[in-house]
């Protein structure tokens, strides 16, 4: 199985290759967001180096003020003892300090980074076609950018400095331990063998375990959101009982497995003090031995026993940090599939200006079907002169709405060529192509905001007396003014008490602002009632005049503004014409406008 | 909102812990032992120091090594034991507040719903609630545990030398003092980054929700702008509570190793004066040692309290909220429903509209008989949805009251209430279930006939056509539909229900004029049957009705039918006739 881009993302267990693509690509992320900041890693690095050096220092100092300084003393020359604590105290400081530096200097860095990935994840979504976001669904967009990014921040924040932190803590006790006695040393150095094996035990099981809460916990959450979303729903047809159950076994699956987690640190954390307590019981007889001997100081001894018992104090930390690690690899290993997705609308490299904007539309030999293969528009060719305006009909799955999305670019043609007043849409940027054309699909959405804002989007820095003119163009003026703030109302979230009809109606007023040189209307007007309608279309008949249009709408009473009828079916147009010769014929538009006329009657 | 103690509102969470206490309570007693025996081993080393300096014996070595190492795994079961007591209860009590949670929110009216965001509830039955079981297993254990270990430490450093042990106190307050000072400010800024967590949070929702609107204006760019101000504004706060905690670690660092750097001068001018052994100076040390992570770690353990009570008192936020559309305490029943339902004066303001606001509806009056289907027709935005929203209680009338065969709605069960009433709505809501689920959501035990029939009605054929037939999963975690597709499977789901009433809202708004016939056709022979109140814009819809009822002001204003009020009320003409038949009319 192919592991691009998001291809198999919800697999557990991966096989060889597939796991090494999955590493490099993460890795490779990883790389090109350390790379703008590799000089200030190297000074935190740095930086913590000598903090974890001063910090080792300290029974190092002991040892010495006890077997030379204290002896001295005893005998009335406190000079030593003077110094050493003197030297003492400068470890401390200099450590307290550093490690004040590495947090707040690190804290920046590390924000930089989580700021480089978010902005690199919302601008790859929003580059990528719609055709992904369909089959990739807004849930999913919607976690990468939330719980994955912030495993990763998670992981940056605390995991990062204290696994750099720990390892070294350990590599200078180690270090400074063989400094001050190698026999000691040697001592700790057998009890690594049980941690050894004891930490690659835990890897293992964390490493199962962790896949399968995050399974888990994926499942109870998307559960919980649906809920809540479709809670009329759920309360209209007494689904909350059933969803109590459930739940219930969702929430006791991800109890149990995460139980398990917990189980694991359950058992490492004591094993681990119980190691450490016998390499302290080890220093403590081989040192001993020795000190009765008369080959080693007390000092060292009492140094030799603080080593040991501190040697083992970061590994719980190293533990958790093996968490996040885990937590976060897979959010990263999620996240790179993510951006690895190539946007199959993408932007040209050479990218051309309209000399003209007319709204001459062509497709030459065009064709289009699914990635998946489905045909949806076979070979066709059409010509729309500029201000023509064009209603689409046919039943649902014509491929109406694929040939608006052609034209808004949306979608690529997969043969074939669409061209605006002579150039191939792909060779026009992005922006360039949107001071062109616009579309205004059923679904209207509002963003959070108020109502200005949210005609303005249509046309950033409008002015007011722009916005209203809109407004009342499509007739929605009034109601605005009767909401609580007038066009400073602020809209709830996704529309709030905003009814269907008046967010259609608002979202006109959208497209009307961005005046556009052709304008697809794509089931614009299924939500609205017919007074709203009629407004709107007396505000097309103006609007249209000199502009290309391309109307999709189940009510055929838009057909009267239509210059042009385009029937479709199973892809193909089947009829095109002028509405009256149709109607006055005997085809297949003839037939629906007669149905049409008797259920007004 | 006011602030209560912290301590009170931990406290208000213990109900919800009673089966696992007895072992937390436990599990602290083993941690409490676990410390001792750690800071029992100094004490052996001292006597093991001082008694090779005395005479230098092996014997004495052997005993002490093994008394050491006896205490060092004695400690390392303790903690075992502290965590296999604790650890599982914790994670059974998480699993008891989720589900109190869950089940809360499920009965809370629509009305709460709409006021809080879904991602806000989602925040508090994830990281929430394992924060508090975090707390209860781990921080409460360990903050009782470390408290009573640094009381006894210091007992035993006392006993050691009562000057170092006072040195050792004494250097110790600032950390105490500093601690207090930095959870109040860690508090607020942690809070203020949970928010603009969910800031940004809710502009990826945007973008992602809205993203048609954003590529079909191009405006990917404005968004994008707006979604960097607020990472910038997180970073800012996150770099800020970085500088916090920075700041407690040189208190943290600094004062024990204060403590232990006077200690040494104190501690040999002690030895030197007579008043202390070698033994009780490698002691102290040692002692020091083990006391230094309790002494650390109560500044992050008061954080996590903290954090707690942020987390209780969210909990709380949903739990305390009050249901207000409750179940009676005497339901009525209907046994065999003919589904008359009356609105008799009915008012309706929604809950969050300003208080001197016109209602929404402002006394409904209409009847809709048994088999009987009514119309309910008005402009965009007059309250059509909310009318019908108020038959199954998924919000409360104000005044006046709304009838089912005679029976107030309020004096029947929920459950009993939404069996009588089945709804479809504009925005059809599927879940992440098989198609048959579903469709078979409002009666699961319907037969297969039933289903298929449903389906035939709502022209929802398509569906044998899925790659598992009725069996393919659809919804969030499934197979995504066209806006069509999911409006006829939500009306499938209504029809199958076969309740005494049928509410519709705008059911076929996405559907093209041949399919909408054909549903229509289809929807006639179950409506002969059964009540239904149809919301309708089209003419064409209006002809499945017996009556129409027109919505004026947030009154019925008339009643009738469609030929009678399309020849004598005017605003009934101006709301129904479609361009075309005006056009015809002056014609």
């Amino acid at each position: 199985m192919s592991m691009k881009g998001v291809e198999g993302e919800e697999k557990i267990e991966l096989n060889k290759e597939e796991a090494k693509a999955v590493r490099r690509r993460s890795m490779r992320l990883l790389g090109s967001l350390i790379r703008p900041v590799r000089g200030r890693l190297a000074v935190s690095f740095v930086t913590v180096v000598f903090s974890q050096a001063f910090r080792v220092l300290g029974p190092a100092i002991i040892a010495y003020g006890i077997d030379q300084a204290l002896p001295k003393a005893i005998a009335g020359d406190y000079v030593g003892l003077w110094f050493t604590v003197a030297a003492y105290l400068l470890a401390a400081t200099a450590t307290a300090g550093l490690t004040y530096f590495f947090i707040s200097y690190a804290a920046k860095t590390n924000q930089d980074v989580i700021l480089d990935l978010r902005k690199r994840v919302f601008g790859h979504t929003q580059k990528l076609s719609l055709e992904f976001h369909e089959k990739y669904t807004s849930g999913r967009v919607i976690s990468r950018q939330t719980s994955d990014l912030d495993s990763i921040k998670e992981l940056l924040d605390t995991g990062g400095n204290e696994m750099v932190a720990g390892i070294l803590y350990m590599i200078f006790t180690a270090v400074a331990l063989i400094i001050l006695d190698w026999t000691s040393f040697t001592v700790i150095l057998v009890t690594i063998i049980p941690l050894y094996f004891l930490t690659r035990w835990f890897q293992k099981q964390t490493r199962i375990s962790y896949r399968r809460t995050r399974v888990a916990s994926a499942k109870l959450i998307v559960h919980f959101v649906e809920t809540m979303t479709g809670i009329r729903a759920v309360k209209a047809f007494r689904k909350d009982k059933r969803n109590n159950e459930e739940y219930a076994e969702l929430v006791e699956d991800y109890r149990s497995v995460n139980a398990k987690v917990i189980q694991l640190f359950g058992i490492y954390d004591p094993s681990l003090i119980l190691i450490g307590n016998f390499a302290v019981a080890g220093v403590l007889l081989v040192d001993g031995w020795r000190v009765i001997d008369g080959t080693l100081g007390f000092g060292v001894l009492t140094a030799a026993i603080l080593y040991a018992k501190r040697f083992f104090d970061p590994m719980e930390d190293l533990a958790m940090f093996y968490n996040a690690f885990q937590s976060a690899n897979s959010a990263l290993e999620k996240i790179s599939g993510v951006l690895e997705e190539d946007p199959t609308v993408p932007e040209p490299e050479n990218p051309r200006a309209f000399e003209k904007r007319e709204g001459h539309i062509q497709f030459k030999d065009v064709e289009f079907h699914y990635s998946n293969g489905k045909s949806v528009l076979p070979n066709f060719n059409l010509d729309i002169p500029a201000g023509q305006t064009i209603a689409l009909v046919g039943t649902t799955g014509a491929g109406k709405s694929t040939l608006a999305k052609l034209v808004s670019r949306f979608y690529d043609p997969t043969a074939g060529a669409v061209e605006l007043d002579g150039i191939d849409l792909r060779e026009v940027a992005n922006d360039e192509l949107r001071k062109s054309v616009v579309m205004v699909t059923q679904e209207a959405y509002l963003f959070s905001g108020t109502v200005a804002d949210n005609i303005a989007l249509g046309k950033p820095g409008a002015t007011v007396a722009e916005i209203e003119a809109s407004a009342k163009a499509v007739g929605v003026h009034e109601f605005i003014l009767s909401l609580p703030d007038g066009y400073d109302t602020d809209v709830n979230k996704r529309g709030g008490r905003v009814s269907a009809g008046q967010r259609q109606l608002i979202s006109f007023a959208r497209a009307f602002i961005a005046d556009p040189t052709v304008l697809i209307l794509d089931e614009a007007t299924a939500s609205l009632d017919i007074p709203s309608e009629r407004a709107v279309q007396n505000a097309l008949r103006t609007l249209l005049a000199g502009r290309t249009a391309i109307i999709i709408a189940h009510r055929l009473s838009t057909v009267s503004i239509a210059d042009r009828v385009l029937v479709m079916e199973h892809g193909q147009i089947i009829e095109d014409d002028a509405p009256a010769k149709l109607i006055a014929g005997t085809g297949k538009f003839a037939k629906m406008h007669k149905a049409w006329r008797d259920s007004l009657a | 909102m006011k602030s209560t103690g912290t301590i009170a509102t931990l406290l208000r969470i213990f109900p919800y812990a009673k089966k696992a206490l007895p072992r937390v309570i436990l599990g602290t007693i083993a941690a409490i032992v676990a410390h001792l025996f750690a800071l029992a081993i100094p004490q052996f080393l001292r006597d093991l120091v001082n008694g090779i300096k005395d005479d230098g014996t092996v014997e004495k070595l052997i005993p002490a090594v093994i008394a050491v190492l006896a205490l060092g795994i004695a400690e390392a079961l303790f903690v075992l034991l502290r965590r296999w007591l604790v650890l599982t209860p914790g994670t059974h009590v998480e699993a008891g507040l989720r589900r109190t949670l869950y089940a809360k929110l499920q009965d809370l009216p629509v009305s709460f719903h709409d006021r809080w965001p879904s991602g806000q509830l989602l925040s508090r039955a994830t990281g929430d609630l394992s924060l508090i079981r975090r707390w209860l297993s781990f921080g409460l254990v360990l903050f009782v545990a470390n408290a009573v270990t640094i009381v006894v430490g210091l007992a035993v450093l006392f006993s050691f030398s009562w000057v170092l042990g006072l040195i050792f106190f004494v250097t110790s307050v600032p950390i105490w003092v500093r601690g207090f000072s930095f959870e109040k400010k860690y508090h607020s800024i942690a809070r203020l980054s949970q928010d603009q967590a969910g800031d940004l949070a809710t502009s990826v929702e945007e973008a992602v929700h809205g993203i048609r609107v954003l590529k079909a204006f191009g405006r990917g760019d404005h968004a994008a702008k707006k979604f960097v101000e607020d990472a910038k504004r997180l970073r800012q706060t996150e770099v800020k509570k970085a500088g916090l905690i920075a700041d407690i670690w040189i208190y943290l660092i600094l004062v024990p190793e204060f403590a232990v750097g006077v200690s040494m001068l104190a501690g040999v001018w002690l030895i030197a004066q007579g008043d202390l052994t070698v033994g009780g100076l490698v002691a102290f040390f040692a002692t020091a040692t083990v006391l230094r992570w309790p002494t650390e770690s109560i500044g992050f353990l008061l954080s996590m309290t903290l954090d707690a009570k942020t987390a209780v008192t969210r909990f709380f936020e949903v739990i305390d909220a009050p249901v207000e559309i409750e179940d009676p305490e005497n339901p009525k029943t209907i046994a065999n429903p003919i589904g008359k339902v009356e609105f008799k004066d009915v008012v309706f303001r929604y809950p969050d509209a300003p208080a001197d606001s016109k209602p929404i509806l402002d006394g409904i009056n209409l009847t809709l008989n048994p088999g009987e289907s009514v119309a309910l027709i008005g402009v965009t935005g007059c309250g059509k949805t909310t009318l019908t929203a108020l038959t199954t209680r998924l919000y409360e009338v104000q005044q006046g009251a709304i009838t089912l065969d005679g029976v107030d709605v309020r004096d029947l069960t929920r459950e009993e209430l939404r069996r009588h009433i089945a709804m479809a709505f504009e925005d059809a809501t599927l879940f992440s279930a098989s198609v048959r689920e579903n469709v078979l959501l409002g009666r699961p035990d319907a037969s297969e006939e039933d289903l298929k029939q449903a389906l035939e009605i709502a022209q929802a054929g398509f569906v044998y056509d899925l790659p598992e037939g009725l069996d393919t999963r659809i919804g969030e975690e499934g197979l995504s539909l066209s806006g069509g597709q999911r409006q006829r499977l939500a009306l499938a789901r209504a029809v199958a229900a076969k309740p005494a009433v049928l509410i519709l809202d705008d059911p076929l708004s996405a559907l093209d004029v041949d399919t909408e016939a054909m549903v229509e056709d289809a929807l006639r022979t179950v409506l002969t049957e059964t009540t239904a109140l149809i919301v309708a814009h089209r003419p064409s819809t209006v002809q499945l009705a017996d009556r129409v009822a027109l919505l004026q002001d947030g009154r019925i204003t008339a009643v009738g039918k469609h030929s009678e009020l399309l020849a004598t009320n005017e605003h009934y003409r101006y709301v129904i006739a479609s361009l075309e038949s005006e056009k015809g009319a002056t014609a």
